[in-house]
């Protein structure tokens, strides 16, 4: 099988950005395997709270039987925590599939057709893209809690709805500067239908940006998922555990200095989310030539405008330079 | 090329021009978003408290009985000129909310803007400096990891230790109650209210309540900034008028000093309008985390009671503070830094 461009640097990465790679990687596998295994793991279900006919303790701090604690609810703090990363992996393969699937292909079309469809697209995505993410989020969570219910699904489309714009951007400007190679030229030239050329010479190029941006992204859509619980309209209790809800009814504990509700989801979101983060930048070490080693660069000057954080940083490498001057 | 005025000009033109579809798309958009949501707003948020002939009242001095396309014309005009129209519940007009509600918020994100910088930027010059070192290394994890912890997580970490176990600073609110009833508010800032008071203890009373929320919100935001600084300056090291400098005998040390970290710190500038967003979203957690009283926690307060007017009012004004903040940082940018230009 042939391995992907990515791959080589990836695997010769020395130093800082190879630990920073290793390190990454080790965080997030940790999560995956909580979220596979999580049945053999807690000890108790997420929603449990007697074992033996026996009640949990209300709010009991650490001990032999609950290692982490339990709630105000008498819900077994570490099996919330482990059925919790169950949940935060699963929302955000949804949601980094779902905004992959959308925002790719729209990006795709967008950038190598151009035109009038090119330029509204454009300026729709820009006009999503300036609005506060969590807003937006927050506004659809809400929207579709009464025709889907509040449940993993609802949670993932809500975050990739927040997702699009920026695979769309970052695919679209990158295809714009592929599309002028000779290689494509070469091909339009041999009579290549568009869909041939789109697919077999413009896509293999530009899905080499998509991994960094993509666990980035991942590393965003647990934070969003943990404020949607927060504040109410992620998963419902009922359904799963979810850390960002935990965090919401742990609030409470602070001021009775109650540590052990908070604490414990806090870092699982903390340490996953590190994880997502440290792999990505990681990878933009890696492949990214502008502060790769080695190379001498020009300084660039950001773009002017909004956009969230992940766009900066897609501006600031995963595009093309010559696309953004010419933006 | 133009002579400088013209393309200044042109790229004022130009900019305040695009900023005509964002806010139309904005708005559609916030307006598609309401309507999509099953039932009518009334019934929602009202529905079985009140006899079916109020409701029907309601609704239509909400205009809600009119065609689509004639409710979305009046929404766009209303919300050009900033009628919000009023709220469901309590019948409280939505731009009364943002007079009272706004400077809470405002005074939350200055500040924790402020402590953003303070902490960012001096971090992410460092960690560029010395690069791959220690310090680079430390800097970054901690950036990576203040962004990692949602607001709500530094704030309960915080709660616990200065109100709980140190009992330094309080824990919610943003004032006292007895000295918010004896603060003559004037600009409904209370910090500058309390300055103007002349009492030290009502300032002290104002800035402790101040100081956890904010560096909460501002330490998120630093964890942007710092990422943003180092990597700006690992770019501008590379440049010619560095290598310049070096190769004229320049210290290193000056050389970092004088010549690189002043354009380390341009794109800072560049993408305040980003970050203002940032602090919007954070803003919303942060006032629920400390009980705030800042238009955030009054969003969630109505998404709660499911009033879809007060919603959407308060939606539409962060759409249009945010193209109206970006709009101005760019034109600031534009006249500051000549490449911005197009």
């Amino acid at each position: 099988m042939r391995r992907p461009r990515w791959w080589k640097p990836v695997a010769n990465a020395r130093g800082v950005p190879r630990w920073i790679l290793l390190t990454g990687v080790g965080l997030v596998a940790f999560f995956l395997l909580l979220a596979i295994f999580a049945p053999l793991i807690a000890p108790y279900g997420f929603d449990q709270v007697t074992a033996d006919g026996v009640r949990f303790g209300k709010q009991a701090s650490p001990d032999a039987q609950h290692l982490f604690g339990t709630t105000v609810q008498s819900t077994d703090v570490l099996s919330r925590v482990v059925w919790g990363s169950r949940t935060a992996i699963e929302v955000v393969v949804l949601a980094v599939v779902f905004s992959l699937a959308i925002g790719v292909p729209l990006g795709l079309i967008s950038g190598y057709v151009g035109g009038r469809l090119d330029r509204v697209l454009v300026l729709i995505s820009d006009a999503l893209f300036a609005f506060p993410y969590l807003l937006l989020a927050i506004v659809i969570a809400f929207l579709l809690s009464d025709t889907l219910g509040q449940g993993v699904f609802t949670a993932a489309i809500a975050i990739t709805v927040v997702y699009i714009p920026q695979y769309f951007r970052v695919v679209r400007n990158h295809v714009i500067s592929v599309r002028e190679e000779p290689y494509v030229e070469a091909a339009r030239a041999l009579g290549a239908p568009r869909r041939t050329i789109i697919r077999k010479y413009v896509l293999s190029n530009v899905i080499q940006n998509v991994p960094p941006i993509a666990t980035l992204n991942a590393a965003d859509a647990i934070l969003t998922l943990a404020a949607l619980g927060f504040l109410g309209y992620g998963i419902q209790p009922t359904e799963a555990a979810e850390w960002g809800y935990d965090l919401q009814r742990a609030i409470d504990d602070a001021g009775a200095g109650i540590w052990w509700t908070g604490l414990f989801p806090g870092l699982a979101i903390v340490l996953l989310v590190t994880g997502f983060t440290l792999v990505g930048e990681g990878l933009n070490d890696v492949l990214n030539p502008l502060i790769r080693h080695r190379r001498i660069e020009r300084p660039e000057i950001a773009p002017a405008g909004g956009g969230g954080a992940l766009a900066q940083m897609a501006d600031e490498g995963f595009g093309n330079p010559e696309v953004r001057r010419r933006e | 090329m133009h002579r400088q005025g013209t393309s200044l000009r042109a790229y004022v033109l130009t900019r305040l021009a695009l900023a005509i579809p964002t806010v139309l798309i904005l708005l559609t958009m916030v307006f598609l978003l309401m309507r999509v949501a099953p039932g009518d707003p009334i019934t929602a948020a009202l529905g079985g408290r009140v006899s079916a002939e109020e409701l029907e009242r309601r609704q239509e001095a909400a205009g809600l009985d009119k065609p689509l396309i004639e409710q979305y014309v009046e929404y766009v005009g209303n919300s050009l000129t900033l009628d919000l129209g009023t709220t469901i519940n309590d019948d409280r007009a939505v731009t009364s909310i943002i007079v009272d509600n706004g400077s809470a918020t405002m005074e939350l994100t200055l500040a924790a803007f402020l402590v953003a910088i303070l902490v960012g930027v001096p971090i992410g010059l460092l960690a560029g400096r010395y690069r791959d070192t220690g310090i680079d290394i430390s800097g970054r994890m901690f950036g990576i990891v203040v962004y990692a912890a949602p607001v709500f997580f530094t704030g309960f970490l915080a709660q616990l230790l200065f109100s709980n176990v140190l009992g330094w600073l309080p824990s919610s609110g943003r004032v006292s109650p007895v000295v918010e009833f004896e603060l003559n508010q004037v600009t409904h800032f209370y910090l500058i209210d309390s300055i103007f008071s002349g009492s030290w203890s009502q300032f002290w009373d104002v800035l402790s309540h101040l100081i956890l929320p904010a560096v909460t919100l501002g330490l998120l935001v630093s964890g942007v900034l710092i990422r943003l600084v180092r990597v700006n300056l690992l770019q501008t090291m590379k440049g010619d008028y560095v290598e310049a400098a070096r190769a004229r005998g320049v210290r290193e040390h000056r050389v970092v000093v004088n010549h690189a970290f002043r354009n380390a710190l341009v794109p800072v500038v560049t993408v305040a309008g980003l970050q203002f967003a940032i602090l919007l979203g954070g803003a919303v957690l942060t006032e629920q985390t400390f009980n705030w009283p800042g238009i955030g926690a009054e969003l969630v307060r109505y998404l709660n009671e499911r009033d879809y007017i007060a919603v959407q009012g308060i939606i539409t004004v962060f759409a249009l503070a945010v193209v109206v903040v970006s709009l101005v940082i760019d034109l600031v940018n534009a006249y500051v830094d000549p490449r911005v230009r197009y």
